[in-house]
């Protein structure tokens, strides 16, 4: 599979990365899971153990009843049909269906699990997820200065908003799908609209 | 493949929205979304294009013997396909049920209303008549197949153009369009359908559901009506309980729908017929823009920001973007180029050209594309005369009259005179939004 994109390259961080990196930041809106992505799945079905759960790849994930915080046999997570479930993949390669846990490897949930009932979730496209969940991103300290909300990214491209009310919902949700086609100018030049009535 | 499941949370989301009369991308509860319509050089070929839902139709014809039983008649054919580049869902050979649905539907609305004639393709009673057929291809789906097909297949059908015929005696001659120009087919009216979405046991309407609004309605109520108001076809599925008052509003909504949709559609004929017999460049390669691969657009969609806690309104527009736009092209090294440059971004010059369009019509543009603006078709001096008592016209509202399901005045009345507020208040929006609507096509 060949992809086309910018090159991008960092520097051999002090103490963190060794030596620099180069990769190629290509754009796409299809997923495809890589082990280790935190992503949003929407649970299909319940089935033997396991939930299936639809994270926009070829394949639906599995996630085991037990793979919550706090799980035991007797003790089974309230998940239903249709819930969003925010996790990371344990295994992911092309030869299998991939495994998915809310958990980290001491146990605890580190903010994974079942994501809560109201709110709304959307897909964009999976470049502009990457740019949001760049450290100190632009955007996301624009919008706060906006109205409090709640947000969930997942490197599947879905991203789960929850603000007070609908309206500002809806706002958030029309501010991120649009920040793909718009330079940062349009894009404060918007936020200023919004907050200066 | 499967289609994406509709997770709890954005059902329950869209209905709550909805109870709230908001709609996702910001339209009003009657509102129909942007409808495009660009011609192909063929004639015939056509692609209309309601939001983002996107249906390419094409008309053939072909001399037959006739039906035994109806040795006088032409044949019209109808097919719509839903091709599986239009939805995650679509395979070929699965969805039975929706195809089936709705290829029914356009050929109700086509052929049980005898808009076309089909005693005019008889060429020898008994042996030759034409033989139309409309050929609808689904391309992308976001909602509301059936209008788009509607207004696809009949635009396709006034725009063909069938070969000149003659007959002598026994001898018939087919001549071909470079010895007689084709004839066009005699069509007696142009039924259009408009669709209405039902929540909550009917009592929340919306027109022209999107996808995410057809996932969660309860009911679904298609009306094919003709700028006469005419009826042809009314058929509501889903199974949920109407009231006579109901059906009879929708119809009312579904008047004033169609005659702007047949204004839209004569225009763009009109347009099209122009500028061939000029000579100009016709085509989908001139109405459809040069979108290249990493381009993504975004059609600017006004979005209410009620700001619930100060009660103030006021509407922004979510910017008309072309994709990402880079100063200048950077080469990184020899032989590796960025790649990712946009649609070309001088709106300095395409906003004066569109003045001259809205001014002349079109007169220069040879691109054949309309929108179904209502602040488009107008002048852009015009806008700023509505007057406070009209209700009034976000530019993607198109109605005139508003008529609502239920006898709500009150709320539709300030809903109404502060958005008059706002449009004079934030008149700076409008134009720019406008321009910069025409010049992403």
């Amino acid at each position: 599979v060949t992809k086309c994109g910018l090159l991008r390259h960092r520097q051999a961080g002090g103490g963190a990365a060794a030596g620099g990196a180069y990769w190629v930041d290509s754009q796409q809106k299809r997923y495809v899971p890589v082990g280790g992505d935190h992503v949003i799945g929407i649970v299909t079905a319940t089935a033997g153990g396991a939930f299936k759960v639809d994270v926009g790849g070829s394949e639906q994930a599995s996630l085991s009843y037990l793979a919550f915080e706090g799980a035991t046999k007797r003790n089974r997570p309230n998940v239903q049909v249709g819930d969003l479930i925010y996790g990371q993949f344990l295994v992911a390669n092309k030869d299998m269906e991939p495994e998915m846990v809310c958990i980290d490897s001491s146990g605890r949930s580190s903010g994974m699990g079942i994501i809560g009932q109201d709110g709304f979730l959307f897909k964009v496209s999976l470049g502009l997820i990457r740019k949001l969940l760049a450290p100190k991103c632009e955007i996301i300290q624009e919008l706060s200065q906006l109205y409090p909300f709640e947000l969930v990214l997942g490197m599947n491209g879905r991203i789960w908003v929850k603000a007070k009310t609908v309206q500002q919902t809806l706002i958030i949700v029309n501010i991120l799908e649009a920040c793909e086609h718009m330079s940062a100018e349009q894009r404060r030049q918007a936020l200023a609209k919004l907050s200066g009535n | 493949m499967k289609a994406t499941p509709l997770s709890n949370c954005e059902r329950r989301f869209l209905l709550r929205a909805i109870e709230e009369r908001k709609r996702l991308d910001g339209r009003q509860c009657y509102d129909y979304r942007n409808v495009r319509i660009s011609f192909g050089a063929d004639r015939g070929c056509c692609i209309v294009e309601l939001g983002k839902t996107r249906v390419l139709a094409q008309v053939s014809c072909e001399l037959v013997p006739p039906k035994p039983n109806r040795p006088t008649e032409g044949i019209l054919f109808f097919n719509l396909e839903l091709s599986p580049m239009a939805a995650p869902g679509f395979e070929p050979g699965r969805q039975p049920e929706l195809l089936v649905k709705l290829n029914r539907l356009i050929e109700r609305c086509l052929r049980n209303s005898k808009c076309i004639d089909t005693e005019s393709l008889c060429v020898v009673a008994g042996e030759k008549v034409w033989q139309i057929r409309l050929d609808l291809h689904l391309l992308n789906h976001d909602g509301n197949i059936i209008d788009a097909a509607s207004i696809a297949g009949i635009v396709a059908l006034c725009h063909f153009r069938r070969p000149d015929v003659s007959v002598q005696g026994e001898e018939v001659t087919v001549y071909t369009p470079e010895e007689r120009d084709p004839v066009p087919l005699s069509i007696h009216h142009m039924p259009i359908c408009v669709s209405f979405a039902f929540f909550q046991q009917g009592t929340y309407l919306l027109v022209d559901p999107s996808e995410r609004e057809e996932r969660v309605m309860d009911g679904l109520l298609v009306i094919a009506m003709n700028k006469h108001r005419e009826i042809c076809t009314i058929q509501s599925s889903g199974g949920i309980m109407l009231v006579k008052d109901q059906v009879l509003r929708c119809s009312k909504i579904t008047a004033v729908k169609v005659a702007e949709i047949t204004e839209l559609i004569q225009k763009a004929l009109e347009n099209d017929q122009k500028v061939r017999k000029e000579g100009g460049k016709f085509g989908f390669a001139e109405s459809i823009p040069n979108q290249k691969i990493t381009a993504f657009k975004m059609e600017s969609a006004a979005v209410d920001t009620n700001n619930v806690e100060e009660q103030a309104e006021e509407i922004i527009t979510n910017a008309d973007p072309p994709s990402e736009v880079f100063a200048k092209p950077i080469l990184h090294t020899a032989g590796t180029a960025q790649i990712g440059e946009g649609i070309e971004n001088s709106w300095g010059d395409l906003e004066e050209s569109e003045r001259e369009e809205a001014a002349e019509e079109e007169g220069e543009s040879e691109v054949t594309v309309f929108e179904c603006q209502k602040m488009e078709t107008e002048d852009t001096s015009t806008v700023r005369e509505t007057k406070k008592d009209e209700p009034i016209v976000l530019s993607d509202s198109e109605e005139e009259e508003v008529v609502i399901l239920e006898p709500e005045e009150l709320p539709k009345k300030t809903r109404t005179q502060t958005n008059s507020k706002q449009e004079n208040t934030s008149k700076k929006a409008f134009p720019k939004r406008r321009k910069k609507k025409r010049a992403a096509h």
